[in-house]
C-alpha cells in the first residue's frame, strides 16, 4: 500500500471516530476529551503543539526511557518512562515515524502519582521514541532510538 | 458493551501502590486488511482510559491505535491503603466501554 491512500484513509477513520465520541455520552466524567487534532498531526512538532499548546521543549537528562535496542516485532514494543522531574503533570509518548506519531498521553490527576509509566506501543519503522513530560508548566523531552525489524502499524 | 476485558491488579509495597492493567482489545488501526476477504478491517481502538482510587481520579489517558493490541499499562502512586478500591474504565472510538474494580492488596 502506498502512503497516500493510507493517510487519507486514516483521516477518514479519525473523523468517524470523533463523530462517534460526540454522539456518545462519556460514561465517566473523569475521562478527558480525545484530542483529535493532536492525533491527526503528521509530525512530532505538530503533535506536541496541538496536544500541549507549545512547541517549546527542553531536552532533559532527568527523563529515562527504557526500550529495547532492537524490536523484532514493531507491533509490540515495551516502553517505560520515568523521571526525577518535580510535579510531573503528564507523560506523552510519540513514535517519530508512525503514520500517526502521537501514541498516548497519560495525565496524572493526583500529586500522589509517581512520574512513571509502562506500556507497549506499535512502531512502523526504526525511529526515536519521544517522551514529553510536563513539569511545573514547562515541557521536557527525551528521545531514544529503537531499531525495528518488522514494522507493526499497517497490514 | 464489552465485558471482562480488563485484568487489573493493585499491589502495595514499600509505601507505593503499583497498578497494572491488561486489557483485551484489538486496537485496530483501520489500515489492516482481512486476509480472507481482502477488505480493510475497520479501525477500533481505545481512546480514553480513567483510573480512580476510592472514586477520585488518579490517572487519565488518551490513546491512539499506536498502543499495542491487548494494551498493557502500569503506574505507581503513593499513599494507597490495603483495601482501597481501584477502578479502571476504558472507552473506544466505537463507543464500547468496560470497567473493572479491585482492592489494593499486599
Amino acid at each position: 500500500m502506498t502512503n497516500l491512500p493510507r493517510r487519507s484513509f486514516l483521516k477518514g477513520t479519525l473523523a468517524t471516530g470523533a463523530a462517534a465520541v460526540a454522539a456518545t455520552v462519556l460514561p465517566f466524567s473523569a475521562m478527558a476529551d480525545w484530542p483529535k487534532a493532536a492525533f491527526e498531526a503528521k509530525t512530532v512538532e505538530d503533535a506536541i503543539m496541538a496536544l500541549l499548546g507549545s512547541p517549546d521543549t527542553v531536552v532533559s537528562t532527568a527523563i529515562t526511557i527504557e526500550v529495547p535496542e532492537i524490536a523484532e516485532n514493531g507491533a509490540v514494543v515495551p516502553v517505560k518512562v520515568s523521571s526525577t522531574l518535580p510535579k510531573v503533570e503528564s507523560i506523552t509518548l510519540i513514535s517519530e515515524k508512525n503514520p500517526v506519531p502521537l501514541v498516548a498521553q497519560f495525565k496524572f490527576e493526583s500529586d500522589a502519582v509517581q512520574p512513571f509509566i509502562a506500556t507497549r506501543i506499535k512502531m512502523s519503522e526504526t525511529s526515536n521514541v519521544v517522551a514529553v513530560l510536563k513539569s511545573e508548566g514547562k515541557l521536557y523531552v527525551a528521545r531514544k532510538e529503537v531499531k525495528v525489524t518488522i514494522g507493526g502499524c499497517g497490514g | 458493551m464489552a465485558t471482562n476485558s480488563i485484568r487489573l491488579q493493585a499491589k502495595f509495597k514499600d509505601g507505593l501502590t503499583e497498578v497494572k492493567a491488561l486489557i483485551n482489545h484489538p486496537m485496530e488501526t483501520g489500515s489492516r486488511k482481512d486476509l480472507k476477504s481482502g477488505k480493510l478491517i475497520p479501525a477500533q481502538y481505545i481512546e480514553d482510559v480513567a483510573v480512580l482510587s476510592n472514586g477520585k481520579p488518579l490517572l487519565t489517558a488518551v490513546w491512539s491505535f499506536g498502543i499495542s493490541k491487548n494494551p498493557y499499562c502500569a503506574f505507581q502512586f503513593k499513599g494507597g491503603k490495603i483495601g482501597d478500591k481501584i477502578k479502571l474504565s476504558w472507552k473506544d472510538n466505537l463507543g464500547e466501554t468496560d470497567s473493572a474494580e479491585v482492592d489494593i492488596k499486599e
